[in-house]
């Protein structure tokens, strides 16, 4: 199943999840959910109190049985929009979870015994330490490591990738993940997890929301809002008494209708679907968070590191250039480049052939008339090459090839030294081409950074996030290419333990740092950083170490998470301003229709003309449910985010929900007043 | 309105803005001990201080100890006042031999000086002796603004200290702000005073016998109206001037006299008027360039007095605007200000005054928690008068009490990082450091208390008979009368709306109770904060961090306050003086 696959099946099951949903909705009244939202809370409590003030006067024959009955609906509707955004927020991932569970299946596994002995066990009896054989064809039991053999495996499973990947032990691609697939050969893995608390299990738990914890913004954004809530509760329960000193008491519909309005029933019914978004909007992206917390950090990092390789350029170096020496034709050293490089299986070496090829057209056919025997680099020599007929070419880094030419008493000519320095200097790998222990010319080899890398961190930086490059290049090529790439800082000839020392320098200056890994040795960075985010392909050592895994194992994705995490915050941010602002015009409206039946004067505040006191409130109460609904998409699928400064983000966004956050509700409200009054509803 | 009165009230604030720097840079070396020409003399005796008291200047507290610090001084200092009260009959300097203060009483008086709000349920002339003034009252006067000096400076410590927990010595802070501080400010300005005509001495009242007596109706003891002529004037006398100053400067605002800073004794020229309100202004302005120069943001400490600056502003335009109109129901008489008259409503004011001084007197007094008055606040047009409430409704945050009001300005600042810093993408910071839970928590729990008191018990008294019984005036105007005592207790202001009786036990134990709890309630939770914030680590700023400086933090801050802190009180003000305002539009007074 490809990417598209997947993302177009999660379209087909909206309508599963919407009826699932809704049906949540009301799943979620239970007080015992409930009051873990104490915004949410509040009005369930205030639905269920009118509720039975209705019930009351209808068997007494008091009240505007209209009137009434619309507020209590619409009070319990404000519950079930709170509720039906949560569990629409959290049907995605269950979706997501069933197809994972799918691969949960129950499968066997042949379990080494003693020294050479196998026996079939069920896969839920497997333990951590235990070593089983998988052939071509079965299906991997448990999370492990390949401690022998090589394999390829499909992990579409978990990945949704269909291309199979290569596993084999030693290295850092020696992780499986259990549920997966062999392809080809055969393996022999340690499991390293105990039933239930495999990587697919905790990836389940994930998605379905069922593991999922307040982070710590969200704890103290709902201890704001609990806080808030209170202190209009004291305003609407002292309102009475002043009421009744003023000769205008009010009844309960009223008063209740006014505390939720006012209570930030806003943010309060959306920011767990907000929260849970964040999630699934990573699960999307193929980067399965290990916890919330880890998501918030990555809003708040200051630093990224970023390996070079892979993450800033393309993969390996490549030869981009040919310098002949003097009296060397650029044909002549670009043919016994190619020549000996074909055997070269390196990636360095097949750019050289595509160099020759692409630029000199030379494709090599004659070269088996030759009768090649091929020279393979030895850590001795550090050459490799070819010996033809009566020719011996060799290519290697540059003081090996002069020692090579020294032998028969022969130097590097000056002007070709110079070259070598040049492009040393400038950040390239020199390579010398020799025949005959003849220097013919130079190859550059030079990183290639990747395309559109520079402008994602102008981005970065707008953002006040600084990229350090790490690279085991020495610091002139280091700094060459990061200033290719336009990254603030870089990390020359890094050891792992050097990476790990700038982790704690950044985070004792307190800083919040992000970094990427995947070897066994990234594992100490990974769990040490911020945001570790360990890739698929990598050990189990570093997928355990970090707090986040991408599937893709793509390194840039980083910068990707990052974004999401600020996006989530900024999400939150917006709908609590939003829904603090909406508090003035709702006062406009509640205010002067209580009380301007006993004082005709404040009837001046009455500013939106709504139409009667029962229209106004009313109004004011659908609004408030309504705008709950109205924000669900923008709440799942988050404010849009833009990579400009803090100070034009504020200023953006305090125009937009702010302001629009004050003036929004006076429009709405005095829109649905005069649908009301048109309907002929109240 | 007239253009002179706009002239007086901006070249206030100008003087204002020109002291801000100079008092926010001394009152920053007086609290991180650096040099300053003072210290040849108080430097020799803060050490016999020390050296007297055991206290080592050297050793710091946390938040905590200074806190219990704080409340066991402020806790022995008021069981001394009330004491003295109980006692001044058998105490020396009571030459009119006034009698022990009642129980009630006293027990509200001592709470209110204790916690800088100075509400008055007495007249001093007639309840108070001259040793009572001088050591209980004034003693308070002095210690209650330094603590609130010193607790804004812990504050501002723990924004500025970090992965620390040490936030000073309440004992130093305490000597170093009454010796380099309150004394020389007080002493020079006592002079200044006296210069102008404000007593100073220890004389038995005088007598002086009118050379037009008039004729007043009393009621007599059987409930008839009698004519009673009056040919003699009692004066009171005192030392007046040394409790003048630090009424001002310490935000204290309890008056000598009953008619407070209206009295001629008290504020006898329009020069002492200005004195006395810049004197108000002067140390809570300079507290915010303290701010931003103990946390190395200068930007952020402007942004802040520019947050009060606007809010002042709207508030003083509102009053002078609603004084200077008159009222609209005296038809036909001429309200214009001329050469002649200060026109508009000058029922209750001071003619010497005038509409613009006392206007800006008002607004100066309850945006700082004052509650000196030089005019009866009873007597404004409801709009007016709602001015005042409103102030001390935000919470004295504009420029607010010595120390209070830039705690209160804190409290509001992180409130509005939190609401708004998400919107930047980061978990909110403000100057580097991360706002939590805790810190939210501390920041709601201090609002939330002051929410309870302010609105609880108000709503108390107005439906329950020992409430009501004191209103003296129907309608939204006697809601009004009854929310501002509670208002102004709770803000630790002290001045009053004047028409209620508030010299009963349930007003005398509610409004001592609202002060304490306004005042020891809102601090213990800030100061916690403050030793939260200074336990963590600076985050570096970057162009990703919240600003908390320029034009748009300042916008922000207000919107907060006036969303956050003004909303809660709607519903009061619109069956009070709004309410009020449009029913005296239509014709009916109370």
């Amino acid at each position: 199943m490809d990417k598209r696959d997947r993302r177009k099946k999660q379209s087909l099951t909206d309508r599963k999840i919407l009826s699932r949903a809704i049906a949540d909705s009301f799943r979620k009244l239970r007080p015992q959910t409930m009051i873990k939202n104490p915004v949410m809370f509040v009005v369930e409590v205030g639905a269920t109190l009118t509720t039975i003030q209705f019930f009351w006067n209808i068997f007494h024959h008091t009240g505007q049985i209209g009137f009434d009955f619309q507020i209590t609906l619409w009070l319990w509707f404000t519950v079930l929009f709170a509720n039906f955004a949560e569990a629409m927020a959290e049907g995605r991932g269950k979706a997501q979870a069933e197809t994972l569970r799918k691969a949960r299946t129950e499968t066997q596994a042949r379990r080494v015994w003693g020294d050479d002995q196998t026996e079939i066990v069920p896969s839920s009896k497997l333990r951590a330490g235990d070593i089983v054989i998988v052939s071509a064809g079965e299906f991997i039991p448990g999370d492990g490591e390949i401690i022998a053999g090589v394999a390829s495996v499909d992990e579409s499973a978990i990945t949704g990738e269909s291309a199979p990947v290569i596993r084999e032990a030693g290295g850092d691609r020696s992780a499986v993940t259990g549920g997966t697939r062999v392809l080809s050969d055969e393996i022999t893995v340690r499991i390293s997890s105990n039933p239930g608390e495999t990587f697919l299990d905790r990836m389940i738990q994930l998605v379905e929301g069922a593991s999922r914890q307040k982070t710590p913004n969200e704890i103290a954004l709902n201890i704001l809002l609990a806080g808030l809530t209170i202190i209009f509760l004291v305003a609407v329960v002292t309102l009475q008494p002043f009421a009744i000193y003023s000769g205008a008491p009010q009844n309960l519909f009223v008063l209740i209708s006014l505390l939720v309005c006012l209570i930030p029933t806003t943010i309060g019914a959306l920011l767990s679907a907000i929260g849970i978004a964040g999630m699934d909007r990573l699960i999307r992206r193929n980067v399965i968070a290990m916890s919330g917390r880890a998501v918030e950090a990555a809003g708040d990092v200051d630093v990224l590191l970023l390996d070079k390789t892979g993450t800033i350029t393309l993969g390996n170096r490549q030869a981009t250039a040919l310098y002949p020496c003097k009296n060397v034709s650029e044909l002549d050293l670009a043919r016994a480049a190619q020549f000996a490089s074909l055997a070269d299986e390196t990636p360095e070496g097949r750019s050289i052939v595509v160099l020759a090829k692409e630029k000199y057209g030379l494709r090599g056919h004659e070269f088996a008339q030759h009768n090649p025997s091929f020279i393979p680099f030895s850590a001795h020599t550090r050459m490799s090459g070819v010996d033809l007929d009566n020719r011996q070419i060799r290519k290697g880094a540059p003081d090996a090839i002069a020692k090579y030419v020294a032998e028969q008493g022969r130097e590097v000519p000056p002007e070709t030294k110079q070259v070598v320095t040049e492009i040393a200097s400038g950040g390239g790998t020199p390579l010398l081409v020799a025949q005959d222990r003849r220097v013919l010319g130079v190859i550059a080899l030079t990183d290639v950074v990747k395309g559109g890398i520079r402008e994602r961190f102008d981005h970065l930086r707008a953002m006040g996030i600084r990229t350090v490059m790490i690279t085991g290049d020495n610091p002139l090529t280091a700094a060459a290419i990061a200033r290719t790439a336009g990254v603030d800082d870089f990390l020359a000839e890094a050891k792992p333990e050097d990476k790990m020392a700038l982790i704690k320098k950044e985070q004792a200056q307190g800083r919040l740092v992000a970094m990427a890994g995947d070897g066994t040795n990234d594992a100490p960075a990974l769990a040490q950083a911020d945001v570790g985010v360990a890739m698929n392909t990598g050990t189990q050592a570093a997928k355990e170490a970090g707090n986040m895994v991408d599937l893709d194992s793509n390194p840039t994705k980083l910068i990707e998470i990052v974004e999401i995490g600020k996006q989530l915050l900024i999400t939150r941010g917006a709908l609590t301003t939003f829904s603090v602002a909406n508090d003035v015009a709702k006062y406009f409206a509640i205010i002067p229709a209580m009380f301007s039946v006993a004082f005709p004067e404040l009837q001046v505040l009455n500013v939106m003309h709504l139409a009667t006191p029962q229209s106004a409130v009313l109004s004011a109460v659908i609004f408030n449910a309504l705008i709950i609904i109205a924000l669900i998409p923008l709440s799942l699928r988050g404010v849009r985010y833009r990579p400009v400064g803090a100070a034009s983000l504020l200023r953006r966004n305090l125009l937009i929900y702010g302001l629009g956050g004050v003036i929004a509700p006076f429009v709405g409200i005095k829109l649905i007043d005069m649908l009301l009054v048109h309907l002929h509803i109240v | 309105m007239t253009v002179n009165g706009w002239l007086q009230i901006l070249v206030f604030l100008f003087v204002v803005f020109l002291l801000a720097k100079p008092v926010g840079i001394f009152l920053a070396r007086v609290f991180n001990h650096n040099k300053t020409y003072l210290d040849p003399v108080l430097r020799p005796l803060e050490k016999v201080i020390y050296r007297l008291t055991g206290v080592d200047e050297k050793r710091e507290m946390r938040w905590t100890e200074y806190a219990i610090a704080m409340l066991l001084f402020s806790g022995v200092s008021m069981t001394l006042l009330y004491l003295i009260e109980r006692m001044q009959k058998w105490l020396p300097f009571n030459p009119q031999k006034l009698p022990n203060v009642p129980p009630f009483l006293a027990f509200g008086t001592a709470a209110s000086f204790t916690t800088n709000t100075n509400w008055q349920a007495y007249a001093g002339e007639t309840t108070m002796s001259y040793f009572t003034q001088m050591a209980g009252l004034a003693y308070h006067n002095f210690t209650s603004a330094a603590t609130g000096i010193v607790l804004a400076i812990v504050v501002i410590r723990g924004i500025a200290r970090h992965e620390t927990e040490h936030l000073g010595n309440f004992w130093v802070d305490m000597t170093r702000c009454l010796l380099w501080v309150l004394l020389p400010v007080c002493l020079v300005g006592s002079l200044v005073l006296v210069s102008q005509g404000v007593i100073q001495n220890l004389n038995s009242y005088a007598t002086a016998h009118l050379i037009a007596p008039h004729s007043v109706q009393v009621t007599g003891a059987n409930g008839k109206m009698t004519s009673k002529e009056v040919t003699r004037q009692v004066i009171p006398q005192g030392p007046v001037a040394s409790q003048e100053v630090i009424k001002e400067f310490g935000t204290n605002g309890g008056g000598f006299f009953n008619a407070n800073s209206a009295h001629p004794f008290e504020n006898p020229t329009p020069f002492t008027n200005f004195l006395e309100m810049v004197l108000i202004f002067a140390i809570p302005s300079g507290l915010t360039y303290t701010l931003g120069r103990m946390t190395g943001s200068q930007r952020h400490g402007w942004a802040i007095w520019a947050a009060m600056a606007f809010l002042f502003l709207v508030g003083v335009s509102t009053v002078y605007w609603a004084e200077a109109r008159g009222n609209p129901l005296l038809v036909g008489t001429d309200q214009r200000a001329s050469a002649l008259q200060p026109g508009g409503n000058m029922e209750g004011k001071e003619v010497r005054f005038g509409i613009a001084d006392s206007s800006l007197f008002t607004t100066v007094t309850t945006d700082a928690s004052c509650g000196a008055v030089n005019s009866m606040f009873d007597s404004y047009t409801p709009i007016g008068g709602m001015v005042p409430l409103v102030n001390i409704m935000l919470g004295e945050v504009v420029f607010g009490g010595v120390g209070a009001g830039l705690i209160g300005m804190v409290v509001f600042v992180i409130l509005a990082v939190f609401i708004a810093g998400l919107m930047v993408g980061r978990t909110p910071e403000y100057l580097g450091k991360k706002i939590e839970a805790y810190d939210v928590k501390m920041a709601m729990l201090a609002i939330l208390i002051l929410t309870f008191i302010t609105l609880g018990f108000p709503a108390i008294s107005v439906v329950q008979p020992f409430g009501t019984s004191s209103i003296s005036n129907p309608g939204p105007h006697g809601l009004t009368q009854v929310v501002y005592a509670y208002v102004s207790s709770a803000g630790n202001n002290g001045s009053a709306f004047a028409g209620l009786n508030a010299n009963t036990p349930w007003y005398n134990i509610t409004t001592g109770l609202t002060q304490l709890l306004g005042r020891f309630f809102m601090i213990i939770p800030v100061l916690a904060i403050a030793g939260s914030l200074a336990k963590k680590k600076i985050v570096p700023e970057s162009s990703g961090t919240f600003p908390v400086t320029g034009p748009l933090f300042t916008v922000l801050l207000v919107s907060t306050i006036l969303i956050v802190g003004a909303l809660t009180f709607f519903p009061a003000l619109s069956l009070g003086p709004i309410l009020e305002h449009l029913m005296m539009m239509a014709g009916k007074t109370f």
